[in-house]
């Protein structure tokens, strides 16, 4: 098949899965953040709020799309047209899983792989600090100016954490294409711990991974380093005068970055498609194992339920989930689902860890944020990257 | 094919160069050479150079432009004003500046043979770990000394730009 | 590195990358002489520091080395130095005289 033809089916799969997990992660939020707030969250769009991404888009594209007339109209639609672009380039060279065989044609899961990945996805999102800054200077306000300048400035002093964080995995690792750091973290040490970089000699990359994260957490703008775009302190930063659909574009760019750190976290720390434990433990059984409890779980609730209309919906989820667990038990099916399903499990544990922070921590005054960066964040990282090459060069 | 994605950038490069030079307010100008540097890393893809070209948008497009866009920022001095030029140079300014550059190819046409030709992916010399070597033997002493250079650059503007404490 | 298939036989000619060079790097001496705004002056030179960039890899290709990279890899960190130390001086020409045109800062001329 043509490289062209084949390129832009995996592009196109690529962009589907991607918008529909940018909607539903929020609706992961909305309802975990609720629940660790002992309240429910949305419930009344479709059961159990499923639906209410969908009336959220609704109303976003709907609702009146304002242009003030004292906004500098280039840079204000330039600015979050530059936010989304480089939010979502980063997903085509991401690795989703290994080497496929589907139809007789063999190629990799993954749109483009790049010798220089790494470096140009790094690139890539630092590139996305113009349009929040754009953002903040086209609106005209002294408080989205604020909010843009602080942003920005955040966004580039935890740069440098990041890129030390990343180098230090990389000595271990000795190249920057995606593929073949997840190739180096193949294998299992002692027959069942697995080679990830966290836990990989000379040097086991946890303090790495832990910098990494911080950092990732400052540059997506989550919390606690969000106040440049805190609902109660700047009037809501730099994108305070963009309503409806300009809005949308700046919320699914932060989400975006979000999935994009997440997903090369789990590719350098966390040994991205590889499973947990060997495959002769029995380790392609997880899958099935996770969905059929499930699956039991929502008939057992739908025999007992606590709202009439969940004594329709819930036998509904659970045929589905038990259906997914068939899914995961057909032997052709798992060469691409396996590596897919561990993934997915890593990216979606850190994006719950995102989430869960948003619940619990308080946020940083701006000072303070400024601070933990320059003088302990980039000293950490440099230190742990030095310890790092001692441990690479005396084996 | 090539040829296509070559002239498509390099359109790209010479609009946003020419907006740079004729734009009054400043940010419109660093938004053009913005411009201008994320189509010259595409372009130098093309010739192989994977590493300058992730190279170019992590420090230049990445890091030098997001200073002068702070700098344009805080500073806030709008559009520049008219000069008034003497006659001779506005009427003689464009003209040279075509013989300027019809001199330079006129001049590259006499050394390079006109079959030399770049194929994508001709060059594989470009990658990390060819220039990684290259770098850390051959060229070890120019990098420890831009090292030097940085480290000097680091503290005078530090120095420069602090506020005075009396 | 797999090429696509269909790629045509007949390239680019180098002389074209050496000429968009020579034209960014007129357009990048045209922006020095005839702008006052010392930013864009500075920018402008960043912008011949490029096109020289360009001519470097060109090159590069032409010769079948890797020391054109490195050289343009030294060229932008001196540039990123120099943008650090220049863009710092600006900062202190404005604080001094309130104005950011190069003709208005002339008090050493007689």
């Amino acid at each position: 098949m043509p490289y062209i033809v084949l390129s832009l089916i995996k592009l196109l799969i690529v962009v589907l899965v991607l918008m529909h997990t940018l909607a539903y992660l929020q609706w992961v939020e909305r309802k975990v953040i609720a629940h660790v707030q002992l309240r429910v969250g949305p419930r009344r769009v479709g059961p159990h709020g499923l639906l209410q991404p969908l009336a959220d888009v609704i109303k976003l594209v709907t609702k009146e799309g304002m242009l003030p007339s004292h906004v500098n109209t280039i840079f204000y639609f330039l600015a979050p047209f530059i936010a989304v672009l480089f939010a979502l380039i980063p997903m085509c060279l991401i690795p989703y899983g290994g080497d496929i065989n589907v139809f007789g044609i063999h190629t990799t899961m993954q749109v483009t792989d790049v010798s220089i990945g790494i470096l140009l996805v790094f690139g890539l999102s630092g590139m996305g600090v113009y349009g929040v800054a754009l953002a903040g200077w086209a609106s005209n306000n002294k408080y989205s100016l604020m909010g843009g300048l602080r942003s920005s400035a955040q966004m580039i002093s935890y740069e440098l954490p990041m890129a030390l964080a990343i180098a230090a995995p990389l000595l271990i690792l000795n190249t920057l294409s995606f593929r073949h750091i997840v190739d180096g973290q193949t294998g299992f040490y002692f027959g069942f711990i697995p080679k990830w970089t966290i836990f990989q000699g000379p040097v086991p990359q946890i303090v790495s991974f832990v910098l990494f994260m911080v950092a990732g957490f400052a540059e997506t703008n989550r919390v606690p380093f969000d106040l440049p775009e805190a609902e109660n302190e700047l009037v809501a930063g730099f994108h305070t005068e963009y309503s409806s659909m300009t809005f949308a574009a700046f919320f699914m760019a932060e989400y975006a970055n979000m999935i994009t750190v997440s997903c090369i976290a789990t590719l350098l720390f966390l040994g991205g498609w590889h499973p947990l434990w060997p495959e002769q433990y029995g380790s392609s059984l997880l899958p099935s194992l996770i969905f059929g409890v499930s699956g039991l779980v929502c008939f057992s609730h739908a025999a007992r339920p606590a709202r009439p209309f969940d004594r329709i919906t819930l036998p509904v989820f659970g045929v589905l989930f038990l259906g997914l667990a068939g899914l995961f038990l057909i032997p052709a099916g798992q060469q691409i689902l396996m590596p897919l399903f561990w993934f997915g499990a890593k990216t979606g544990t850190i994006l719950f860890v995102f989430i869960w922070v948003r619940a619990t921590l308080p946020r940083f005054r701006y000072d303070q944020l400024m601070g933990f960066a320059w003088t302990f964040m980039f000293p950490a990282a440099l230190i742990n990257l030095f310890v790092t090459a001692l441990g690479v060069a005396l084996s | 094919m090539d040829a296509v994605l070559f002239l498509i950038f390099a359109a790209i490069a010479v609009v946003c160069a020419l907006n740079l030079v004729i734009q009054t307010h400043p940010i419109a100008s660093a938004l053009s050479l913005i411009g201008v540097m994320a189509s010259l890393a595409a372009i130098y893809l093309q010739l192989g150079g994977e590493f300058i070209a992730a190279a170019q948008l992590v420090v230049y497009a990445g890091a030098i432009m997001v200073l002068f866009v702070f700098v344009i920022m805080l500073l806030n001095e709008g559009k520049e004003r008219k000069a008034k030029r003497r006659l001779w140079v506005t009427i003689a300014g464009l003209p040279l500046l075509f013989v300027f550059v019809a001199l330079i190819h006129f001049m590259i046409l006499r050394v390079l043979p006109p079959s030399d030709s770049v194929k994508f992916g001709a060059f594989t010399g470009g990658n990390a770990e060819a220039i990684g070597i290259k770098l850390f033997t051959a060229y070890l002493l120019p990098f420890e000394v831009t090292s030097v250079l940085i480290l000097i650059a680091i503290v005078g503007a530090i120095v420069l730009a602090r506020k005075e404490v009396d | 590195m797999q090429l696509p298939p269909f790629q045509m036989i007949a390239g680019v000619p180098l002389t074209w990358y050496l000429t968009l060079s020579a034209v960014l790097f007129a357009l990048g001496v045209a922006g020095f002489l005839f702008r006052r705004n010392i930013i864009t002056v500075f920018m402008s030179i960043e912008l011949m520091l490029n096109a020289v960039n360009l001519s470097f890899v060109a090159f590069s290709y032409k010769l079948k080395q890797n020391d054109g990279h490195i050289y343009s890899f030294f060229v932008m960190v001196v540039a990123a130095a120099e943008a650090a130390v220049g863009l710092a001086i600006i900062l202190t020409v404005f604080k001094n005289r309130q104005t950011l045109e190069i003709d208005e800062v002339s008090s050493l001329k007689d």
